[in-house]
């Protein structure tokens, strides 16, 4: 890729809004996982007798359904990008193709 | 294929006929059934190996399966990977002895997934190389880096390794009675075989096939045990709670990740580390592009996902069916035969019988065994690659590079036997977090900024990522494990079992500072070239369709 691409892929307005939405999208669900995650660390690691409150009468502690949710939650986080991703992002990299094909 | 089923029969008997006395007293009945089953799919895996191996010629079709391996093939590939010995032995033998702690663990292995997806997949995908060095090495220096990611890649590999060793080595021994000793040496020529005569290709399609029986399997095991408690997975931890010595604390974390630093330190290492592990990293190549990538992630996360959840209710049922009257039948001496890693072993004999664990066993070693020689692999050839061809001996002929890769791949094996040995009684999961601290101390913070910081040269790179794995590697010696338990000495010098903390933040910081008092010319150099491979790394541009070497 010589430089005269390079600059005229950086001054494509797809590129351009390629790049900031994905980015921005990218940054948004990342910081929820590792929010939900830290939360759920640091738990443990300064207040574990919170994970040991139990629901009801029984030995059933929220522990558990929390570490179930974080599994669930963090593939369901998958699935939101990648059906973002593999639609409107791929769409942008196309139109994008499209308009500097000659140089590539 | 014969020649395997022919040395381990020739090492069976040889074992038997060698038991000692003190061996022969802890030595368990041979279980005829589960023998056979395993042999058919042992024997049946080997079989996929060499069929695969035998339609593989090229380099390229090595790496990247002609580019064309689907996201779903990759995701089940990447998930097979992933539920290897650590994940199904390890953490239900972990829930098994310490209850949730396990579960930590497998939150912690998960979550790693999305991080990689939104952060990594597709600038990895389209920056569209072999391995993770060439990643770092697209704009700086061959040689430093190549050395660096050797190193990282051998403590990483070794780690892994000897957890795969631990557990296959038990599973050997509870299968067929044999010491724990001749196990692990067993295991460790077979998997020399298996190296030299598989392939690296042919493990995506035994990973493919054995995450298919491994989840199916589980999946039985987990139904059986709620059977007994009609379904209700409140009835079983009641149990649960009322046979294990920890009672109640089996719910919550406690035991096992006792201080705050300790917990923050194995969160870091769990959650960055899979982004650093060669062999996953590796699989994103062998997708035909960006979209495939992301889906793969997708599927293995569901796969992973789903996987340790049903491997908490396996673990919760080990404690109630191995703790039962019947469930004495499994100690000897007080102790879990084979060691408390053989939990969800001795609950699918509980469960389904002779044949069950026959077929559990089988597709325990055969991933054990596919894990094990994609790792050396890719040990030997950092070695004989990376090392020898690339800084060594820069002129060396391709005969010498190939010899040099045999004979690190005996080397890594003898080196697997040893301190497969030494950490006998060591929970293979909690090894394996050792591994990840090594992988998110060394690979992932160079492999991160060489893929988002411009101002990454290649002093920074290497001063910097040497920094974080000497602290990794240094720092799991002087632990409590290592330093404690296997060498014996009264107290250790670093207090806590999980370095990442610190070892990761000594690397971005070695990093960031030897790359901004980087003022040479070749730096400003790496600088400039970060422009185009931000492009490439955005669209894909250049990478597009099967990869272009």
């Amino acid at each position: 890729m010589d430089n005269k691409l390079v600059e005229r892929i950086e001054s494509n307005p797809h590129y351009q809004e390629l790049v900031s939405k994905r980015t921005s999208f990218a940054v948004k669900l990342g910081i929820f996982v590792l929010a939900m995650f830290y939360a759920y660390i640091l738990t443990i690691a300064f207040n574990p007798s919170v994970l040991g409150t139990k629901i009801g009468e029984g030995v059933m502690t929220i522990a558990f359904p929390v570490a179930a949710a974080i599994i669930v939650v963090s593939f369901i986080t998958t699935l939101i990008y990648v059906s973002r991703a593999n639609n409107e992002f791929e769409d942008l990299t196309d139109k994008l193709r499209e308009d500097v094909k000659d140089d590539l | 294929m014969f020649r395997i089923l022919a040395i381990i029969s020739i090492f069976a008997v040889a074992m038997f006929a060698a038991g000692d006395a003190t061996f022969e007293a802890s030595k368990r009945d041979i279980n005829i059934p589960a023998i056979i089953m395993f042999f058919i799919f042992v024997g049946g895996t080997l079989g996929i190996t060499y069929w695969a191996a035998k339609k593989t010629k090229s380099a390229s079709d090595f790496y990247t399966a002609g580019g064309g391996i689907t996201g779903f093939q990759n995701g089940m590939a990447i998930a097979g990977d992933y539920m290897s010995a650590a994940s199904f032995l390890g953490l239900s033998g972990l829930v098994y002895l310490k209850g949730y702690d396990g579960l930590v663990y497998a939150v912690g292995f998960l979550v790693g997934w999305p991080v990689i997806l939104f952060l990594m997949a597709e600038k990895l995908r389209n920056l569209g190389k072999f391995t993770f060095a060439d990643i770092a090495a697209y704009r700086l220096a061959q040689k430093e880096i190549r050395t660096l990611a050797a190193l990282g890649s051998l403590a990483v590999v070794t780690l892994y390794l000897i957890a795969q060793m631990v557990g296959s080595g038990k599973l050997i021994q509870v299968l067929f009675g044999l010491e724990y000793e001749y196990a692990v040496i067993l295991v460790g020529i077979m998997m020399i075989v298996y190296v030299t005569f598989g392939g690296m290709l042919a493990t995506t399609w035994v990973q493919i096939i054995k995450a298919v029986l491994l989840l199916s399997g589980v999946t039985f095991m987990a139904a059986m045990v709620l059977s007994h408690y009609g379904f209700s997975f409140e009835a079983l931890a009641s149990k649960a709670v009322e046979t294990h010595n920890l009672g109640q604390a089996i719910m919550a974390p406690g035991g096992f990740i006792s201080d705050p630093v300790s917990a923050i330190s194995l969160g870091m290492a769990l959650m960055l580390g899979t982004a650093g592990l060669p062999h996953v990293l590796m699989r994103f190549f062998t997708v035909g592009n960006a979209k495939e990538a992301r889906k793969s992630v997708v599927y293995a996360t569901g796969f992973i996902g789903y996987f340790y959840l049903v491997i908490a209710v396996i673990g919760l049922g080990a404690i109630v069916f191995l703790n039962s009257p019947e469930g004495q039948a499994y100690f000897v001496d007080g102790k879990l035969f084979g060691g408390n890693n053989m939990a969800a072993i001795h609950l699918s004999h509980v469960v389904g019988g002779d044949i069950f664990l026959g077929f559990i066993s089988a597709v325990a070693f055969a991933t054990i065994l596919a894990v094990v020689s994609g790792l050396t692999l890719a040990g030997a050839s950092a070695i004989s690659h990376d090392l020898y061809a690339s800084v060594i001996n820069p002129n060396c002929t391709e005969a010498q590079e190939i010899s040099i890769s045999k004979k690190s791949t005996i080397a890594i094996g003898a080196v697997g036997v040893v301190l497969g040995i030494a950490f006998e009684e060591q929970n293979i999961a909690f090894m394996v977090g050792l591994a990840f601290a090594i992988a998110a101390s060394a690979n992932f913070p160079i492999l991160f900024l060489s893929i988002y910081w411009s101002k990454l040269t290649t002093r920074g790179a290497f001063i910097g990522g040497l920094i974080g794995l000497a602290t990794a590697v240094s720092l799991v010696i002087l632990g409590p494990i290592v330093w404690v338990k296997i060498l014996g000495n009264a107290e250790a010098i670093f207090p806590y079992k999980h370095p990442a903390l610190f070892s990761v933040t000594a690397a971005f910081v070695g990093i960031w500072f030897f790359s901004v008092t980087d003022k040479s010319e070749r730096g400003q150099k790496e600088i400039e070239l970060f422009r185009p491979q931000n492009v490439r790394a955005e669209t894909g541009f250049g990478a597009d369709g099967a990869v272009d070497h």
